[in-house]
């Protein structure tokens, strides 16, 4: 595996992966930009990125209002690809999107995966494609180098688990608890290690914890509990009208690491 | 998942991981109690002794002579609860209780399918939670004092546009964190699998009656059968047991709002293009990237910018023929019906009755043309005398 940009990373680094999660196009498209290269600056070791969507009832209310601020400024999902070309302008970590499906499928399975490819994003997660309907996708992204990224939880049987690891590329998405992303104090370490000790029975890719990751002792426990990576949504979003707080915010939650 | 819930290339399951293993257990649920005797025994007594099925069928005897053919309504205004969703929210129930289920939640546009639902919840003694956007809450008070009456807690949802697809959003939410005890009772044809096929056997029961009570009364089957659409389930209703007739017109009937010209209306079948929404595959009211647009009706039971994916597969086919129905005209055919039949429509079905007259012209004076009166105006009389004034 590699040439897969995410094991590649964590093997470099020796360490679980930090991984913060921003809208593209949150507060608007000038300012993007600018909030994920803070990201970076401050110790992202991969990037987790969303395109806006009007109607997005997998994440939370902190995600969602980024999505409607987004929509709100008037970003189209043209602007969110020249946002991540001005983003791999500036950095080669690994960058993953987070979608929403009917944004693949208006803009054109084969055309969204080409575009994914041209601006150079390293895997996509479609939030509600289930593995039922994954088919649909895979073969293109496959196609097109982007790694179909695919979502586990404690409440996946082990039948399912193994079709999804055959499928899925990149690393796996590890909900921490079954909620909504931005809860607070909900990461149990002792939860994570049962799901990941389960997870690794299937798979050898890269195991990602998130949802509701939102102190660095979550981010410990989470680390403690044997992920590759956590990912950080909520408490980053929830900065960002305050731009000097999200380099604060972010650095503090890469040193729990 | 035992099957994906197609209807031709629409329908599906596109919901999150997380929903997955609930939505089998509804499916499984549904699939082992769909031809149970005793459930259906207990489903029809409860239709029966507590709504108040088989609900009647009306011949209008102005309106037939007017429009020179025979008008019968369904009238599924008289059914408990003032509107068809009753049916569905019955057959809900007595499923989450056979699950194991000790919470209903739901969410509502309008108000009616929360009242339906907080009804049920009182008669089955289950708590309730109605998700409901902020903004219909100011316009539907009355539907929030009946739901709280029936001991229903009304969450306010202050995402989004405030409106009934941000509460569908907000309950899938709440659904997928409380899961194991919490039954998600979804109000229409449309959701993700089984919602689809699952709401519609609990609403075919109107045109199934429908069917039998024109052939008792005239010894034939209608010429056409008429019904607003919204999520599409009053209109799944009637049009299933019709379905396999093929000399029988089915014509559904949207929302065209302020007009289809003016971007403010509901039609997604006439004015949208396929996409997924809410966890199915089916025709929707959307930019060019996708981003879903708000619907604009009159009627709040009609303002939702998508459909039921079956509906979306019957206007593939031609077997339905979809049209729209302005503001204007649906509040015309409102005071028709109430002046000249001594019946008082909700804004939903209203729609349906505006297209009648279109219809007849077609029509001969024995042509029976059947309108599904999915509900009674009561809950819109506020509404009508303030759009009256506002238009004088």
């Amino acid at each position: 595996m590699n040439n897969n940009p995410y094991q590649s990373a964590r093997e470099k680094k020796g360490k679980p992966l930090f991984i913060p999660f921003v809208v593209l196009g949150d507060p608007n498209k000038e300012k993007s930009p600018k909030i994920i290269k803070t990201l970076v600056e401050n110790g992202a070791d991969a990037l987790e990125l969303g395109l806006p969507f009007s109607d997005p009832p997998a994440d939370g209310p902190v995600i969602q209002a980024a999505d409607t601020r987004a929509l709100t400024s008037g970003i189209c999902i043209d602007d969110c690809f020249d946002i991540l070309k001005e983003v791999r302008s500036f950095t080669d970590i690994p960058i993953g999107l987070l979608v929403y499906y009917n944004l693949v499928l208006q803009r054109g399975v084969e055309k969204f995966y080409a575009d994914c490819a041209e601006v150079g994003v390293n895997s996509v997660l479609i939030a509600d494609l289930p593995l039922e309907h994954a088919n649909e996708v895979v073969p293109v992204a496959k196609k097109h180098g982007i790694a179909p990224v695919m979502l586990v939880s404690e409440l996946t049987t082990d039948e399912r688990m193994e079709q999804i690891a055959e499928i899925a590329e990149g690393y796996l998405y590890v909900v921490s608890y079954v909620g909504i992303t931005g809860v607070e104090n909900a990461v149990l370490e002792q939860n994570v290690r049962e799901i990941l000790e389960i997870t690794r029975k299937h798979t050898n890719l890269p195991l990602f914890v998130g949802f509701g990751i939102n102190s660095p002792e979550q981010v410990r426990a989470t680390v403690n509990a044997g992920a590759d990576g956590v990912i950080v949504g909520s408490r980053i979003v929830r900065e960002i009208m305050t731009p000097k707080r999200i380099g604060d915010v972010c650095f503090e939650l890469k040193s729990a690491i | 998942m035992k099957n994906l819930g197609k209807f031709g290339m629409y329908g599906g399951c596109y919901v999150s991981e997380l929903l997955i293993p609930v939505l089998s257990e509804v499916e499984a649920a549904f699939l082992q109690y769909k031809d149970d005797p005793e459930f259906l025994e207990e489903f029809h007594t409860l239709l029966k002794d507590f709504a108040g099925r088989p609900t009647p069928i009306t011949e209008l005897p102005t309106l037939s002579k007017e429009l020179g053919c025979t008008v019968v309504l369904k009238r599924e205004d008289l059914l408990h609860g003032g509107a068809h969703k009753t049916n569905n929210v019955i057959g809900q129930a007595l499923l989450a209780q056979r699950m194991g289920k000790t919470e209903l939640i739901a969410e509502t546009g309008a108000g009616q399918h929360g009242v339906a639902t907080a009804m049920v919840g009182a008669l089955f003694n289950i708590p309730i939670k109605i998700f409901m956007g902020s903004k219909d809450i100011e316009r539907q008070r009355p539907n929030v004092q009946r739901m709280e009456l029936f001991g229903a807690e009304v969450i306010p949802v202050e995402s989004g546009s405030k409106s009934l697809k941000d509460a569908i959003n907000e309950a899938m939410r709440y659904w997928t964190a409380h899961s194991s005890s919490t039954y998600y009772v979804f109000g229409t044809v449309a959701g993700p699998h089984p919602f689809p096929e699952l709401v519609a056997f609990f609403q075919k029961v109107i045109g199934e009656e429908a069917r039998a009570q024109c052939l008792e009364r005239y010894g034939k089957l209608p010429h056409t059968v008429c019904a607003c659409v919204g999520g599409g389930s009053n209109a799944i209703g009637i049009f299933r047991a019709f379905l396999d007739d093929k000399n029988v017109k089915l014509v559904g009937v949207e929302p065209a709002g302020e007009g289809i010209a003016t971007g403010k209306h509901g039609a997604a079948l006439c004015e949208g293009r396929p996409g997924s929404l809410h966890g199915s595959y089916s025709y929707c009211l959307q930019d060019s990237d996708g981003q879903i647009q708000e619907a604009h009706s009159i009627s709040a039971g009609l303002d939702y910018p998508g459909v039921g994916p079956e509906h979306s597969a019957l206007k593939d086919s031609s077997r339905v023929q979809y049209i729209a129905v302005t503001d204007k005209d649906a509040v015309e055919a409102f005071l028709m019906l109430t002046k000249k039949e001594g019946i008082i429509p909700a804004l939903e079905p209203a729609h349906a009755i505006a297209a009648i007259k279109q219809i007849a012209t077609s029509l001969k004076q024995e042509d029976i043309l059947l309108v599904n009166l999915s509900g009674r105006g009561d809950k819109d009389l506020d509404h009508i005398i303030s759009y009256l004034k506002n238009h004088e």
